[in-house]
Formats: C-alpha cells, structure tokens, sequence
C-alpha cells in the first residue's frame, strides 16, 4: 500500500537523484569532492541562521554556502593554502558555528540528528515543491550551458578564447551544487550528501564512453538507489537515508564489475 | 606567401608590462604580427613567455599597456592540457566540443592531422606529442586568422617536430593566418621562423633568424657572457663518409 507520505518521499528523493547524478559528474571530472563536502558541512549553519533571523531553512542555506564558495576562492588566492586545506578549515568552522547557533536557538538537541542523517519520510508537500523547482531549475542550466561547463572542464584558458567567460561558469556551478546540496540535506543529510552526488557518478563512469552518457547513467543509478533505499528502509525498518546511500554503494561496487570499454 | 607589412596587424602589442606579486614579469613589451607571418618567441626560462603569450590573448590583465586584436577567429594551442580519468572522452568528442563542430568535420580534421587512428581513443591514453598535435587540430578547425601556439613541439620526437614545421609552414601558405608561437627549439625557429623575438622579461632584441643569431644580446642569453663557459655548438662545413673520412 502506497502511503502518501512514502510517495513524496519517492518524489524528493528521485528528483533529487535526477539533477545530483550530472551534477556529480562535474564533481568527479573537476575533483570538487572536497568543495561538497565543505559546502555540506556549512548546511548547517546556514540552518541555524535560518532560525535565528527567521528565514527558511533553504534560504539559510544556499546563503551561507554562496559565502563559503566565495570565501574558498579568496583564500586560496590569498592565503597560500592548498584547497584541500582552505576547504577543510571551512568545513569544520562553520560546523562548529552551526551547532553553536542551534543550540541557541532551537531546543536541545532537537533535530540534530535528522540534520546529519536527513530525514526523507518528513518531506511535506511543500518542501516537494522546493526540490521540484530546484531540480529542474538545475537540469536547465545544466542542459543551457553543458558545452560552456565541458569546455571550461577541459582547459579554462581555451574556454575563454572561445569568448566562454570562464570565472562565471565556475561560479554558475558552485550555486547549481550549493542548491543540489541544500536539497539533499532533506534526502541524507550533511554527513551523507556528497555520497549522493559521487556515487552515482563513479558507477557511471564504469559503463560510459561519453560525458552525457556518464550524467544520464548517474541519474538513474541515483533514482534507483532511491527506490531501493526506499524500499530496504519499509521492509527492514533501515534508516532511510543510510539506506539509500547503502543502496548507490551496491550499485558502485557491481559497476566494478562492468569490464572496463 | 610572403608576410604583408603593409596591412593592419593581426595582433599589436603596445609598451605591455605585467607585474605578478610585487614581480615584475613583463617590461614594456612591443610586438607585431602580421597576416601570413610566423614570429617565434625565445628566451629562457622565466623570461615571461608564456605571460606574454596570456596577455597577447587576453587571458591576463596589463598593469601598463594595450593589446590590441585584429577581428577573427583565434586558434590557441596550449602548453599542456590535463584531463582527470574519470571524464569519458574520445579524442573526436574533445575536437567537437573544444571546435564547437560536427563529427564529420572532426573526422575529416584528424585525418589531415594524420591522426585518424587515434579518433575513438580516450584523450588521456594519448602521448605527449599526440595530445599537442590533437590541440593542434582542434585549434586550425576553428579556422584562425591568428594562431598562437605555447611550446608546440615539446615532447615530440625529432620526426614529429619537423611535420610539426611543416605543417605550420603550409598553414601559413593556405590560409595565410598570422603564427606567434613559443619555442625552445632553435635550429627549427631559425630555420623556419620569418621573426624572432628574443625575450628576457623585456625584449632583448628583435628580427630575422639570421640577424638575431649574431646578435650580442642573443649570444649572452644563450651561450652565456662572452670568455665564459658557453654551451659547446658547432656548425658543420663538412660531411664524413661511412668511413668517417672528411668531405668538403
């Protein structure tokens, strides 16, 4: 029996799935683990802002990690750090931060752990919205400037003779994986978002010969992962976030076994 | 075809200096290509090359100074270009999307380019001279007037770098686009090059091959100050026969 709540999580989830999977690709070609992972980290205080000055918990998000992103190119340029360094410094601050602020200004402790671990099953219909809205904004842009994205990919200096302006198409995909993520922390949660993004991804890279054949394969190795995560958590009463991300692991390890073409 | 003077310049370069973390790179640097003329810039290392190169396609700001571009397209062949393993690429794919064409038109470039054989490789599996040679293709199926080139012929064996020439000299002949190129292989710039430009943060001195190659300036640059340890080269006025007698 098909509940509601489990068909908008469904919903979340697979269109979650849908616009992480080429987005991960980018992650993957680009090495921006990394940069997720801080971006993930600072979800949280953008959560706790959120509550402290009265916006939306999105919003709260997608602020803050609009000013992480900026923050890490500035202070890879000044500061003469390596990335992985300025990207860890800003992850764990703004962790810190965050948990400060909401034990300040939520009641102990309360929904911590559904910020770490995501919490699925609670999507209402309005956050459907919001994730529906963010993904197809996403695959949009995505489609709109998938030659430019390739072509700064390949090498900055001959995108920019072909007239791309390279610095904006970094920045256009900074924000495209800082709206992905502040989606994901309903599905996963921070600890567990940039899975979503690069396991997918990795499994494709297995089985395709082309750039688009890798994002359409992520897609759907996520949406499956998905369902099956879904599924595994109604059977065996599983975490549901845990689940799914258990579930994309499974498929990254079959496509191991996909001969290399 | 003989370079054109006359005309307006593909790409003039006025007075540029550019200055990198309180360093100064470049110092008041003048150039000029024309339609149809190769230009090669030497120097050693650090001399501010391929700073100079960035700037004259306007990858990089002057602090002092004007570039200034003919219209038209722009063919540029970087220095290195790498790729992490996990994008999927076919060298053909990475000549549509680089060229912005079809896949017939990069088929047909790669077979020019003598490099039919590699079009369903993956671009990462490629040598270093093969990697420079697809770029290569990539940036004349753009159909440049002014084609710029940084450090063409690194990693190429003596063979390839002589097509490499070639092939510029014939590029030039047909479409008549303007070559400035960066190159550390001197016997080839002076024998194929109609300017060199000798950089050593400024411009140390500027002409025909020829001329260059008697040039005081050029001759400290290269072998070190006159009376001191200079690099052993000789040119040879003779040839030895399989015997290894002396013939004139």
């Amino acid at each position: 029996m098909a509940e509601d709540f489990l068909l908008r999580a469904l919903a979340a989830g697979g269109l979650t799935a849908l616009v992480a999977g080429p987005l991960g690709c980018f992650v993957l070609w680009r090495r921006m683990v990394y940069f997720g992972a801080a971006l993930a980290h600072a979800a949280l205080l953008g959560i706790a802002l959120g509550f402290l000055i009265g916006v939306s918990p999105q919003a709260g998000m997608l602020g803050v990690a609009l000013l992480v992103s900026l923050a890490a190119v500035a202070l890879e340029e000044r500061a003469q750090l390596a990335s992985d360094t300025v990207l860890a410094i800003l992850a764990h601050s703004t962790l810190a931060v965050g948990i400060i602020v909401l034990s300040l200004t939520a009641p102990a402790q309360s929904g911590l752990l559904g910020y770490l671990f995501g919490d699925i099953l609670a999507v209402s219909g309005a956050d459907l919205l919001w994730v529906a809205v963010t993904a197809a904004a996403g695959l949009l842009l995505l489609a709109v400037f998938w030659r430019r994205l390739l072509l700064v990919t390949l090498h900055p200096d001959l995108a920019a003779v072909d007239g791309v302006h390279a610095t904006a198409v970094r920045l256009l995909l900074m924000l495209l994986l800082s709206l992905v993520i502040a989606v994901s922390m309903q599905i996963v949660g921070l600890l567990l978002v940039v899975s979503l993004l690069i396991l997918p991804a990795a499994a494709a890279r297995r089985v395709a010969r082309t750039p688009e054949a890798m994002a359409a394969v992520a897609a759907v190795a996520g949406m499956a992962a998905v369902a099956a995560g879904l599924q595994l958590s109604l059977w065996f009463d599983f975490p549901t976030g845990p689940a799914i991300v258990a579930a994309a692991t499974v498929l990254f390890a079959l496509s191991l076994a996909v001969r290399r073409r | 075809m003989p370079p054109d003077s006359t005309a307006a310049p593909l790409l003039t370069v006025r007075s540029l200096s550019v200055r990198r973390a309180g360093r100064s790179v470049l110092e008041r640097v003048d150039l000029e290509l024309h339609a149809g003329e190769i230009v090669t810039l030497i120097g050693p290392n650090g001399a501010g090359k391929t700073t100079l190169v960035r700037a004259a396609l306007g990858l990089i700001k002057a602090d002092h100074g004007a570039v200034t571009r003919a219209p038209g397209a722009v063919g540029y062949v970087p220095q290195k270009l790498h790729l992490d393993s996990t994008l999927p690429l076919t060298v053909a794919r990475f000549l549509c999307i680089t060229a912005g064409c079809s896949r017939a038109a990069a088929a047909a470039a790669l077979v020019e380019a003598g490099l039919a054989h590699v079009k369903n490789t993956a671009f990462q599996q490629l040598s270093g001279g093969e990697s420079r040679r697809v770029l290569l293709a990539a940036a004349l199926l753009r159909k440049p007037r002014l084609l710029v080139l940084d450090e063409p012929s690194a990693g190429m064996d003596v063979s390839a770098q002589r097509d490499l020439w070639e092939l510029l000299a014939r590029v030039r002949e047909r479409r008549g686009c303007g070559i400035l190129l960066v190159s550390h292989d001197l016997h080839m710039v002076m024998a194929a090059t109609d300017r060199v430009v000798c950089l050593n943060r400024h411009v140390c001195c500027t002409g025909h091959p020829e001329s260059v190659s008697r040039h005081p300036r050029y001759f400290e640059l290269f072998h070190g100050a006159p009376g001191s340890i200079a690099v052993y080269t000789h040119r040879h006025d003779h040839q030895h026969d399989l015997a290894g007698q002396v013939r004139r």
